[in-house]
């Protein structure tokens, strides 16, 4: 049992270590596989709540856009310091959750995910109308990801998608040790405790609504800093990463993906990407064939794509 | 010393009075049990000792202190725990880390985000102590959900043990039980009160698990305390037996 969780974990850097090489070969592109990284870290923040304290967020793209933003405008405005520009974005993101997460952790079950869109749409408004400061509609241009300066040689990840990948690859994996290493934690437990059986929490003594509060803006600080590297992907940032449509996809691909398991979220992500990539060329609906690939997830493999994968070996 | 003081308790829903004015001290190392045909407002009266919801009025001390309007999480960490008449436990994750979750909260680590490998070793004695206790020990490792129905609440005793309380309130830990399994979960009562001293309040309809256990029997009817006393009192009691052959019989 042991073992084998070694040999998938081993497999799985594996294939993200060598991306760029297999990638090509497959007709795929390095900076396709950045984008399933950003997206698939945001689908794992998510389900950070989502699968593991059991709380669904329907508003977690603000968190996001938020982090978009915060980068965008500190390379803009601030310094043109590609770190200071990820650790603005999540502290932007992080902070707003945390504040509204006071708010919404009152609610539970359906009105929980109601407050979450709420909010993530106030948001949306005001990155859409504050056209002086955000660029409204046409989204915030005007900035790059600057190379980074490692002292003895200069890793210049505006122009080299390869190295850009694995920049990206090494915040990820920072991200993703975190959440992993939180969740193995006696606080984690708790999170998962409260996902399975909220009374019986309660009553060993757990104070529900401050962990969910707590995991909640871990989430939302894991989203921002997801979203900070989006808005160094793309070197733009729109009210759209903002939008409740947004957030939907992220509950997609954590739900495609198999939101029982930690990396579901990521295959999630890679599928939703690669299908966005590949149909978008051959037909505007492409939505429509990525939609009816979720229902039939949800109907055949209720435990999503990974969730599948593992039972069947098992 | 009384560890439970409840003095004139009432709790109403709307124009249902569910418990009225009912007072109860619970001494330490007391096991009393509370009896009374059904809908006569026991597991109310649990939730208002255990912190479900507020009394409307009336007030409850626990060792020494007035807990009336403490959240539940604060009375378990005075030290206060439950069972529930339907088992309340965690079916998806196994019997070792139902209690580890309990375990670890007692210790004070529920906060963290690491735990040291001495603590962990602590957590880990002290759970595997817990489940011996309830003769568990042998069944850590398997899924609660997969255990029979008188080892699921035998695990929820243990999560109730794993957090070191000294009043321990149980809601018919026999429902559902045959009488094999009736018999195992009254010798651990009696193990846990006898042995371990705990304080323990439960509910009961099992009238053997009652007499044969307890050393107060307090019945409760419409709401109301009928009558208090030894189970012999109580077996007795004119207005207990009319109660119960009247709804009963």
């Amino acid at each position: 049992m042991q073992s084998r969780k070694l040999i998938v974990l081993v497999a799985i850097w594996a294939v993200l270590l060598l991306a760029p090489y297999w990638m090509a070969p497959l007709g795929g592109y390095t900076a396709l596989a950045t984008r399933v990284l950003v997206l698939g870290l945001a689908a794992m923040s998510l389900n950070f709540l989502l699968g593991f304290t059991g709380v669904l967020s329907f508003g977690h793209a603000a968190w996001f856009g938020l982090g978009a933003y915060g980068a965008g405008l500190t390379l803009k405005h601030l310094a043109t310091s590609t770190p200071l520009a990820l650790l603005a974005g999540m502290l932007l993101g992080g902070l707003c959750g945390a504040i509204l997460g006071t708010l919404i952790v009152r609610r539970r079950g359906v009105y929980f995910a109601m407050v979450t869109i709420a909010f993530g749409q106030v948001f949306y408004y005001i990155a859409f109308q504050w056209s002086s400061l955000t660029g409204g509609d046409d989204g915030l241009r005007g900035f790059a990801r600057q190379p980074i300066d490692l002292g003895v040689f200069r890793l210049d990840i505006l122009t080299d998608a390869t190295a850009f990948y694995y920049f990206v690859l090494s915040c990820f994996a920072l991200a993703v040790a975190a959440m992993g290493f939180i969740l193995r934690s006696p606080f984690g437990r708790t999170m998962i405790a409260i996902r399975e059986n909220e009374r019986r929490s309660r009553f060993l003594g757990i104070p529900i609504e401050r962990h969910i509060w707590i995991a909640f803006t871990l989430s939302c600080f894991f989203m921002g800093f997801a979203g900070a590297l989006y808005a160094l992907v793309n070197n733009f940032a729109d009210p759209h990463g903002l939008h409740y449509s947004q957030s939907g996809d992220f509950v997609m691909m954590a739900v495609m993906g198999g939101m029982r398991s930690f990396w579901g979220p990521l295959l999630g992500a890679a599928v939703f990407v690669v299908l966005q990539d590949y149909l978008s060329s051959v037909t505007v609906n492409w939505m429509s064939f990525v939609g009816l690939l979720f229902i039939l997830v949800v109907l055949f493999f209720p435990r999503g794509l990974l969730g599948f994968f593992q039972r069947s070996r098992a | 010393m009384n560890v439970l003081e409840i003095n004139n308790v009432t709790k109403r829903f709307g124009n249902l009075v569910a418990v009225r004015e009912v007072s109860l001290n619970v001494a330490k190392g007391e096991l009393c049990a509370i009896i009374g045909p059904n809908g006569a407002g026991k597991t109310t009266f649990f939730n208002l000792i255990s912190g479900f919801f507020p009394p409307t009025s009336g007030t409850i001390i626990f060792d020494g202190r007035d807990i009336t309007r403490l959240a539940t999480h604060q009375r378990v960490a005075r030290g206060m725990a439950r069972t529930f008449q339907i088992t309340e436990i965690f079916p998806e994750l196994t019997v070792f880390e139902n209690v580890r979750i309990a375990a670890e909260v007692a210790g004070g680590y529920r906060l963290r985000p690491w735990i040291n490998r001495v603590e962990a070793t602590k957590v880990r004695a002290h759970v595997e102590g817990t489940l011996k206790l309830v003769a568990l020990d042998n069944r850590s490792d398997r899924l609660v959900g997969e255990l029979s129905h008188g080892d699921q609440r035998a695990a929820e005793i243990a999560m109730a043990l794993a957090l070191k309380p000294h009043l321990l309130l149980l809601d018919e830990p026999t429902a559902g039980m045959g009488d094999q399994e009736t018999f195992q979960i009254s010798q651990l009562i009696r193990k846990l009160h006898r042995d371990s001293n705990y304080s323990i309040v439960l509910i009961e309809h099992d009238m053997r698990v009652v007499f044969n256990l307890a050393d107060r029997v307090c019945v409760l009817d419409q709401g109301r305390m009928l009558a208090q006393g030894t189970p012999k009192q109580i077996a007795a009691n004119e207005a207990v037996q009319a109660a119960y052959l009247g709804h009963a019989a």
